[in-house]
């Protein structure tokens, strides 16, 4: 029996850790992640969460406590943004390579300056080369989903990495939606208790992690934790259709695949607004236009083989970017030309930075430009990546 | 442009911060979501201050609802306080919109829109739903948007109230909600 | 290009730099201006009302206001700016003569 319900993002994220019996829980709050913790306070002060709850004086110190807590084989949770991220980063590679099972949500906020509370993709991508596996949901209902199977696949003992869990600030923080919750004996029984580390920390018998040791060890660790990364892609697939039995829904592994079936246009993207992406894809298909849309639900491990099998029916592929690399590109297109260079042109759109709202209507517009260009050959102009901006006008 | 789904519907919520006007948009979407309807409820992003005007919106659909985009063409308008008409002009921000209901005790004309209207502020004061100073109407206005924009019956949403209030509190904004309901008329 | 979609190779560098900086300091900088948030007055529900028959023009009211919105001079009676005063009150319990008198504003 599932029960539904209507919760913004960040509570659902909340119900999650409270469903998955997290053990223990550090952060510092930030906008627009703060309901999370806030909430989940409230579950520890009311007795309904089983966890201790650390407060912190900084995101450095929230990942420092948590990690401790994983490594010492506690179920651990964090939650943070933006600035607060950026601040986590040297514990985001202490975590990663002692392969602490941690899960963090990110509620994924645009970097300043200027000052700007609002979503883009810059938080977590630029942190994509710690060796946390990064996820991002879509809507609520995933964003419950992913924080549930988080746990499932980094604890699972063929992975052992910690893992990002990313909404969008406000779009789905703060945006009230029904989901549905599976039943919590369910959940008890798909993801039990932590299994025990293969070593114990206890008071009398000391001992470091991560000390100093010849070169080779660091390399002999991150090609461990490389891996993980590898065996980490079967664990995602399998995890995602595990998690029917209790909730009567899976998205696809590494990558969800919507209207792809003989498309020979795609469209790659991840995060909120994929689901305007969607109703522009309808739009289109209704109008005759073979495309769909190949939306990432992993960035880290990346859909690598997804990609490819996507790349080779397809006539050409459109990369939406709501983060850039200055100098280069949008981060996604980097990352797929990577993968299917040199099989289909591929088209870079840079757009939504800082917040800034793109809706179905303008993805049809956007979409239909690039069907447009890659018919009428301009397809040789795609070289460079091409921002949207619209409120800027006149021609240039 | 063609509507990819033509049963949804989207409405504009304008409050001041501190009249419960995301409350309201929580609570229809609940009741909504009880009579197996799809609904979104969106605050202003961002900072929201007491007394400044906040918009917030609700989307209810047949259908799963699958954009996250702003509502730009809100098919109605609920207006928390009519002092607000004062200071914002409706067919600049909501051109769109056929239907408004607004909070206030006398019919209200706004061109050749249908307007509803109903006392919420003295539903709230009858029923001493009063915090800081400020007459919350949310409950009351949620009911009347229901009514008025058949969103969802009386039942439901008195039954989705009880998720965001309780005791003494969810007794006395069940009754405001009953009330207003009861109280709104066409202008 | 149509306006909306936008893309760059550099041709005339100054020139294009330059551009850039003046956009750069419009988008990054932040220069103080009264009433940057709007008419804040409209979000007044209590309006401070000074009795000057009780005003010493001891000057705290202008003192305490967080936003600035209150003249005084030493030797003049106060003034307050209801295009910008928000309503908060703190004049009105700060003043020593309780001179500042908090009214319903029209709703």
């Amino acid at each position: 029996m599932v029960r539904r319900v209507v919760l913004i993002g960040n509570h659902a994220v909340a119900e999650a850790v409270k469903m998955a019996r997290v053990q223990v829980v550090a952060a510092y709050p930030i906008t627009p992640q703060t309901i999370i913790v806030e909430r989940i306070a409230e579950m520890v002060e009311r007795g309904e969460l089983n966890a201790k709850y650390i407060r912190v004086e900084s995101e450095h110190s929230a990942l420092a406590a948590v990690y401790g807590a994983a490594m010492g084989g506690a179920r651990a949770f964090t939650a943070t943004s933006s600035h607060g991220l950026l601040y986590m980063y040297e514990m985001l590679w202490w975590a990663a390579y002692s392969k602490a099972p941690i899960v963090m949500a990110v509620v994924t906020r645009t970097i300043g300056p200027p000052w700007n509370i609002h979503s883009d993709h810059h938080d977590i991508l630029s942190v994509r080369d710690s060796g946390w596996i990064i996820a991002m949901a879509e809507n609520v209902q995933e964003a419950f989903d992913l924080t549930l199977q988080a746990f499932r696949i980094g604890e699972d003992k063929r992975v052992l990495q910690p893992v990002m869990v990313g909404l969008d600030a406000f779009v789905l923080s703060h945006t009230a939606e029904p989901l549905e919750l599976p039943e919590q004996s369910d959940v008890d029984a798909w993801l039990p208790p932590r299994e025990p580390l293969p070593f114990v920390m206890e008071p009398g018998k000391p001992f470091a992690v991560g000390n100093v040791g010849p070169n080779e060890f660091t390399m002999e660790l991150r090609w461990c934790v490389w891996r993980a990364m590898e065996r980490a892609k079967r664990v995602i697939k399998e995890v995602d259709e595990e998690y029917r039995k209790i909730a009567g829904r899976s998205y696809g592994g590494l990558v969800e695949r919507y209207r792809l079936e003989d498309a020979k246009y795609v469209v790659v993207a991840w995060g909120a607004w994929c689901g305007d992406m969607k109703e522009a894809v309808d739009i289109l298909r209704s109008e005759g236009y073979p495309i769909g849309l190949l939306r990432i639900r992993f960035a880290r491990p990346f859909p690598r083989e997804e990609l490819i099998e996507a790349a080779s029916g397809a006539k050409a592929m459109l990369v939406m970017d709501r983060a850039v690399s200055m100098g280069m590109e949008g981060i996604f297109s980097m990352e797929v030309k990577s993968v299917v260079g040199g099989r289909v042109p591929v088209k870079n759109v840079v757009a939504g930075l800082g917040g800034v709202d793109v809706s179905y209507d303008e993805f049809v517009e956007i979409f239909r430009k690039f069907i447009d260009e890659y018919e009428s050959g301009k397809y040789i102009d795609w070289t460079l990546p091409e921002w949207y901006m619209p409120w800027r006008g006149g021609s240039r | 442009m063609d509507r990819a789904e033509p049963l949804l519907r989207e409405y504009l919520i304008l409050s001041r911060g501190g009249q419960g006007g995301v409350t309201a948009s929580r609570i229809l979407a609940t009741a909504a979501v009880l009579e197996g309807k799809y609904a979104q409820a969106i605050p202003q992003f961002g900072a929201e201050r007491r007394g400044a005007i906040v918009r917030s919106y609700l989307r209810i659909s047949d259908e799963p609802i699958k954009r996250h985009s702003r509502v730009k063409q809100p098919v109605g308008v609920s207006v928390f306080s009519a002092r607000i008409l004062e200071l914002m002009d409706l067919n600049s921000i909501a051109p769109t919109a056929k239907r408004v209901l607004v909070n206030s005790s006398k019919p209200v004309h706004l061109g050749d829109r249908e307007v509803f209207y109903v006392d919420a502020t003295s539903i709230a004061l009858e029923l001493n739903l009063v915090i800081a100073g400020w007459p919350v109407v949310n409950t009351a206005m949620a009911a009347a948007m229901a009514k008025v924009f058949e969103i969802a019956s009386l039942d439901s949403i008195l039954e989705a109230m009880k998720n965001f209030f309780h005791g003494k509190l969810l007794e006395a904004n069940l009754e405001a909600a009953r009330r207003a309901w009861d109280r709104v008329r066409k202008a | 290009m149509n306006g909306k979609f936008w893309k760059y190779v550099p041709q005339n560098l100054e020139l294009e730099a330059e551009e850039d900086l003046r956009n750069f300091l419009r988008y990054l900088l932040a220069h103080p201006t009264p009433g940057s948030a709007g008419a804040t007055g409209t979000w007044r529900t209590l309006k401070p009302v000074i009795h000057v028959d009780k005003c010493v023009k001891c000057g705290m009211c202008w003192l305490y206001c967080p936003e600035n919105v209150i003249t005084w001079r030493p030797g003049e009676y106060p003034s307050i700016d209801y295009t910008y005063c928000k309503g908060c009150g703190v004049c009105s319990s700060v003043c020593p003569r309780g001179a500042i008198e908090m009214v319903v504003e029209g709703e």
